[in-house]
């Protein structure tokens, strides 16, 4: 019997590189690890330039250069030429603060194809609370503005919880004043910094019905002029996002310090060793690193998984959920309604959303926790 | 379809600043690359949106492919303005 290698994988779409963790903001559900890296750790621009070199020539067709806040890097524009030059389509990701007009217009020279600019709240007073940085309402506005006069597109980012769940609508009026050509509205999604916030972000379910209503007929309304996004709070899910859309299917994330992940929340999950660009192509790593095989595919799959028709729809939700909340990463993402851990995390959804929060744990370097920190519990249901 | 999506004889289309049409070569294929989007497009649409430059008019995009695929400039603009009004709504295209 002659032994065969694999086919390699699908080539990646997306690349997202956190260029640092450094952010003046401090939001409660922020997506980096709880483990933040600290600026001496972080990457060199040649070598940033060559992993975006080596995502074109490997078949991705986005960069997404996000943070902390990726401005905060000196070689910002430098990095943003190279992408674009290496025939990228180049994203930042951006909480818009410290990002001058001569900044923005520098940036979209070098070829900066896209802007998305965060909103904590849709007023001043909620923004500024929320993202914890008195002033930055006044900042995002006018870097919204600078974004607009250098000609690029603008997508505002709004991660919604129950504090501004409230003002979906005036979000959606927000992006249409600032000329936003894209709007997300984005739940928030419960790992690392949010996990640990839960009680304090978890919305009540009617509420969140109402929103996506509200939502649904806005798309209607401002067809044409306004493009809506909407992720959909998983808790309340009858399916799990199919996280990354897929384990090593879509994506890699590369941390500040270099680290390639198939998504920002992978190392939560022990046992994976995850290489490094700085020792490894990219290209290596996404067909030969261990730990992007590990739930590539549907090998990896339990029942009820396994055998359900939307394996490779959902591609079983998200591992670090699975692992978080039932405490094995190959269990079914327990936002499936076929999980029989569901119907726990609803009841905690609900109980969290209505009996308030316990203490604010606001994203910092001097907040910043070990890795794999443990989720809160789970409310206990009665058997069925 | 209602106005904001409507293309007119006269519509100059264009893909605004934001959206390239790419060649993806690792796939084999043409893709339109839009914000967190990415549009596979067949090799016929990419032709119509080569030229949808912002200088040709509706009229002139239909002559040309009329001329080139010699089919009726009638069916290719209907097939034309439908491609380009779903585009425009999705904001991926401008007139």
């Amino acid at each position: 019997m002659t032994a065969h290698a694999p086919p390699p994988p699908a080539p990646p779409i997306g690349l997202l590189v956190e260029l640092t963790h450094r952010c003046p903001l401090g939001c409660l559900y922020c997506s980096n690890p709880l483990a933040l890296e600290r600026p001496g750790a972080e990457l060199d621009g040649e070598t940033w330039k060559r992993v975006f070199s080596e995502a074109a020539a490997l078949g991705a067709l986005h960069v997404h250069l996000s943070g902390g806040e990726p401005t905060a890097r000196r070689d910002i524009v430098d990095l943003t030429r190279h992408a674009s030059q290496s025939g990228l389509y180049t994203n930042l990701i951006t909480s818009g603060i410290g990002v001058s007009e001569k900044l923005t217009g520098e940036l979209a020279e070098a070829g900066l194809d896209h802007a998305q600019l965060s909103f904590q709240g849709a007023d001043k007073e909620t923004n500024d609370r929320l993202g914890h940085y008195a002033g930055s309402w006044e900042r995002k506005r006018a870097f919204a503005g600078y974004v607009i006069k250098a000609g690029l597109p603008l997508t505002i980012n709004a991660v919604i919880h129950r504090a501004n769940l409230h003002q979906v609508g005036a979000f959606i009026d927000l992006a249409v004043e600032l000329g936003a050509r894209r709007l997300e509205v984005a739940h928030t999604q419960y790992y690392g910094w949010a996990l640990l916030n839960r009680a304090a972000l978890m919305p009540p379910r009617k509420e969140v019905e109402e929103s996506i209503a509200l939502v649904e007929a806005a798309r209607v309304r401002l067809k044409g002029a306004l493009v809506i996004d909407m992720v959909i709070p998983d808790y309340y899910a009858r399916y799990p996002k199919p996280c990354a859309g897929g384990w090593g299917r879509i994506a890699i994330n590369v941390s500040p310090s270099g680290k390639a992940l198939p998504c920002h929340a992978a190392e939560s999950i022990p046992g994976l060793e995850f290489w490094n660009v700085r020792d490894r192509s990219l290209s290596d790593i996404w067909r030969s690193n261990p730990a992007f095989k590990a739930f590539r595919g549907t090998d990896w799959m339990r029942e009820p998984c396994r055998s359900c028709d939307r394996r490779e729809i959902d591609w079983g939700g998200c591992r670090c959920q699975a692992l978080a909340l039932t405490g094995d990463a190959r269990n079914a993402d327990p936002a499936c309604h076929k999980s029989p851990d569901h119907e726990r995390i609803v009841a905690t959804a609900m109980a969290e959303s209505e009996s308030g929060a316990g203490a604010l744990r606001w994203r910092s370097l001097k907040n910043a926790a070990e890795p794999r920190a443990p989720a809160p519990p789970l409310a206990d249901v009665a058997p069925r | 379809m209602n106005e904001i999506t409507e293309i007119h004889a006269g519509s100059r289309p264009h893909l605004p600043r934001g959206v390239r049409l790419r060649r993806d070569e690792a796939r084999a294929r043409w893709t339109l690359l839009a914000p967190e989007r990415i549009f596979e497009v067949d090799d016929t649409a990419a032709a119509v949106l080569e030229l949808c430059d912002g200088e040709r008019d509706l009229n002139t995009i239909v002559a040309e492919l009329a001329a080139r695929y010699t089919a009726p400039a009638a069916v290719i603009e209907k097939d034309v303005v439908a491609m380009l009004a779903d585009l425009k709504a999705k904001r991926v295209l401008e007139t």
